[in-house]
């Protein structure tokens, strides 16, 4: 009897020490769902989709509060690859949330600039280098062009740049050619 | 001796047009009056000029220096003065524009000071990194810098090296016409890559529609008295010179999807590469001219011998082009690309200037739907599914056309020109490999903004917490003052009816924060800046220039009524 108890009380320990383990060791980081929909959305964390960033609105997608065409960045197909991921039906893109526009950069005329940190604490994904008092200057390849920095700075020394294509940058264009009914 | 041949899968036997541009020797081409040389030629980073507006160049001097650790050096194909360090158009069927020097010569065609070496006594590392600074890169087409093929494997040792002399593309005759003419100069070149390479055996292969190349490079072996090189004549039939299919033809080895021939013990050249090692180590020349077939729309199809940054029609004129000429293809009819315009200048992956017109390359028949008849994966050298491929890059199915082994192709044309659709097969191929990298660019870009940002918020939410904590900490320790003082006034005060210790904790209280706002007056008043301490003159200057900005801008700011 005492064995029995023992033995039970063994395995007992033992299997929930297993448990114990395993649901630490296996522990699911953050909601796979909303991971998917983060890595579909552009990562501009210009916040035009009324979420402060791409991650709350990812959140937002997966439980339902928002619909999936409010990323104007991410454009018409970003919404299409949301509505097959989530089984929605596509809709074209909001227009309360902005129109989808050539990807730009912003730029900060030197001369202009007095140096006073604001564009830097408004830069999301910190593109933006300089210090006090300084000269700032935006890291081109680092700008997701949110235009975030745009309406902080006292001198509007901030303009974007539509980004031009470069040889390494070149498409082959999708062809062209007419097809004869068959 | 006859050496077992093997046979690559697919290819095709289009019209060769060869013999039209062999029966004439390589010629020269007399100066133009300006050359445009692309700092970019090569796969890999992009050359940073090394010269200005207004300077005096020396042919051979270099003028674009190697950035980054794949790239290849540019020189000045001719002496003369630098017009311009700017955007010209390149040879490229964008017609998007690079950064160009533009020289204009000044006749003497002087060359600079030229240093050799012997690569036996040299260290490989410095032989390549004189080899990156000669600018030599793949003449084939693909144009890659050769230092970086020329490592032995892991092994330190090499089986088989392939000089490929297949030239399978219709109309294309300079390898043909060097190996005639420059054969035994061609294989000092090779003897120095053997040697780099520690190569078991070199095979040179030769398609045998060139039987006057593969007798011209026997008898130059023959010559030389070098023991374990062999000019293999292989059977014509194109892509035979792809590097894949040239070493399965000579060697049997059949490099699997996603592998690289080096995993297998061989590498392959180009004999034109072959020929400007030789040039760069002999003489000391870099690589500042190639040979280029004209041919095509021409009455007298030739092949010159052209400095880089000629203008092609400068060099077409020669060949005395045909009146209804309308477009110039660098390359050949399967796999050549249209050019822009008639003035982009020759580069060095430009093998052939092949002139069109209406008459010689009418415009195909329209494209009719895929009956999948499976004629384009009977043609595919490289064992590929094409109709697969086409069906999911024309419904942008990107992810599903990788997984046919997309990236394997290499755009020889084969299926295009099986199909009985008219499909323009490779058209759709090359839309979707670079519709592939820019997403893949794009992603790369976005996980880094995803990494910044999330990085950002950690930061602030750390920030915020420090402050929290250290206001907090500060608070008790008010606390705790305001007690022991108010405890003792109390006790001061023992004597008294009703002493009333709450007026008495305020008092404290003021006291302490009047103490707090005078210390922080002092403190703004002692910390400047730390960034602006020991600054260079140029930075004074600059601050000063904000400063004076700075106070303008209330002013501006009162002048706008919305601010
Ligand atoms: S609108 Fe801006 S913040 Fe919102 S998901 Fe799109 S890119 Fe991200
Ligand atoms: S620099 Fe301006 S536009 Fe670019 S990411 Fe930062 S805030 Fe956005
Ligand atoms: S050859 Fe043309 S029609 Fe035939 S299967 Fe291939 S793509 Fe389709
Ligand atoms: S172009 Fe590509 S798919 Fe077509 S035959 Fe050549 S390798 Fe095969």
């Amino acid at each position: 009897m005492i064995t029995a108890l023992l033995v039970m009380t063994g395995i007992a320990l033992v299997l929930g020490a297993v448990l114990g383990f395993a649901s630490i060791k296996f522990k699911v980081e953050g909601d796979p769902l909303v991971e998917k929909i983060d890595a579909i959305l552009p990562q501009t964390q210009c916040g035009q989709c009324g979420f402060p960033g791409c991650r709350p609105y990812a959140t937002a997608i997966a439980d339902g509060e928002a619909e999936i065409n409010q990323c104007p960045p991410g454009g018409e197909e970003g919404i299409r690859k949301l509505a097959d991921l989530l089984g929605r039906e596509f809709k074209p893109l909001s227009e309360e949330h902005g129109v989808e526009k050539p990807k730009s950069v912003a730029v900060i005329d030197e001369a202009t600039c007095i140096g006073c940190t604001l564009c830097i604490q408004a830069c999301p994904v910190d593109a933006i280098v300089g210090a006090a008092k300084q000269l700032h200057t935006i890291v081109a390849a680092e700008c997701t062009g949110c235009e975030l920095c745009l309406a902080p700075c006292p001198v509007d020394c901030i303009t974007m740049e539509a980004i031009t294509e470069t040889v390494d940058t070149w498409k082959w264009r999708y062809p062209v050619v007419e097809i004869k009914a068959a | 001796m006859l050496r077992k041949l093997f046979k690559f899968h697919g290819g095709v036997k289009p019209q060769t047009n060869k013999t039209q541009s062999t029966t004439a020797a390589i010629a020269a081409v007399p100066l133009p009056d300006r050359l445009v040389i692309p700092l970019h030629q090569a796969v890999g980073g992009h050359p940073r000029p090394l010269v200005q507006p207004g300077e005096h160049v020396l042919k051979g001097q270099r003028i674009g220096g190697a950035d980054g650790n794949l790239s290849s050096a540019v020189h000045a194909s001719t002496s003369g003065i630098v017009r311009d360090v700017a955007q010209a158009v390149m040879p490229h069927t964008s017609g998007l524009t690079t950064l160009s020097v533009i020289i204009e010569p000044d006749g003497e065609d002087r060359w600079c000071e030229l240093e050799k070496v012997n690569y036996r006594s040299t260290p490989p590392d410095e032989l390549r990194d004189f080899l990156r600074d000669a600018g030599v890169v793949g003449l084939g087409g693909a144009v890659f810098p050769s230092y970086a093929k020329l490592k032995p494997g892991k092994e330190g040792k090499l089986k088989t090296l392939v000089i490929n002399g297949a030239e399978c593309e219709p109309f294309i005759t300079c390898d043909d016409m060097l190996m005639r003419e420059r054969a035994s100069d061609m294989l000092k070149g090779i003897v120095a890559m053997r040697y780099m390479l520690q190569a078991e055996e070199v095979l040179i292969g030769i398609e045998d529609n060139k039987p006057e190349a593969v007798a011209s490079v026997q008898a130059a072996i023959r010559a030389s008295g070098e023991t374990g090189i062999e000019a293999v004549a292989i059977p014509t039939r194109y892509p035979a010179g792809g590097a894949k299919q040239l070493i399965r033809v000579l060697t049997g080895i059949e490099v699997p999807h996603g592998r690289r021939s080096t995993d297998f013990g061989v590498q392959c050249f180009n004999v034109g590469t072959a020929f400007s090692i030789f040039e760069a180590l002999e003489h000391g020349r870099p690589l500042i001219s190639r040979l280029v077939t004209v041919a095509g729309n021409v009455t007298a199809p030739r092949n010159y011998d052209v400095l880089i940054g000629t203008p092609m029609d400068h060099l077409v004129r020669l060949a005395g082009p045909r009146p209804d000429t309308d477009r110039y293809i660098m390359g050949g009819p399967m796999m050549g690309v249209r050019m822009p315009g008639f003035d982009v200048p020759v580069v060095k992956a430009t093998n052939c200037v092949l002139v069109g017109s209406p008459a010689l390359f009418p415009a195909p028949p329209p494209e009719m739907p895929c009956i999948r008849c499976g004629e384009c994966a009977k043609a595919c050298p490289a064992d590929l599914a094409p109709f697969e491929m086409y069906w999911f890059s024309r419904s942008k199915n990107f992810g599903k056309a990788q997984e046919y082994h997309l990236f394997d192709c290499i755009e020889c044309g084969c299926c295009s020109f099986v199909c009985p659709s008219h499909i323009p097969l490779v058209d759709y191929f090359r839309f979707s490999k670079s519709e592939i990298w820019s997403r893949e660019r794009e992603k790369e870009s976005s996980d880094g903004a995803r990494d910044r940002f999330e990085f950002k918020n950690f930061r602030q939410e750390r920030e915020k917490q420090e402050k929290a904590e250290k206001l907090a900490a500060k608070a008790a320790a008010t606390r705790e003052k305001v007690a022991t003082e108010g405890a003792a006034t109390p006790a001061a005060a023992d004597g008294e009816a009703a002493p009333k210790p709450k007026p008495s904790a305020t008092d404290a209280k003021r006291a302490l924060i009047e103490a707090a706002m005078e210390k922080a007056r002092q403190q703004k008043a002692q910390v400047a800046p730390k960034n602006t301490d020991h600054l260079a003159p140029d930075v004074e200057a600059d601050i000063a220039a904000i400063d004076a900005r700075r106070n303008a801008a209330p002013a501006r700011a009162a002048d706008t009524p919305d601010a």
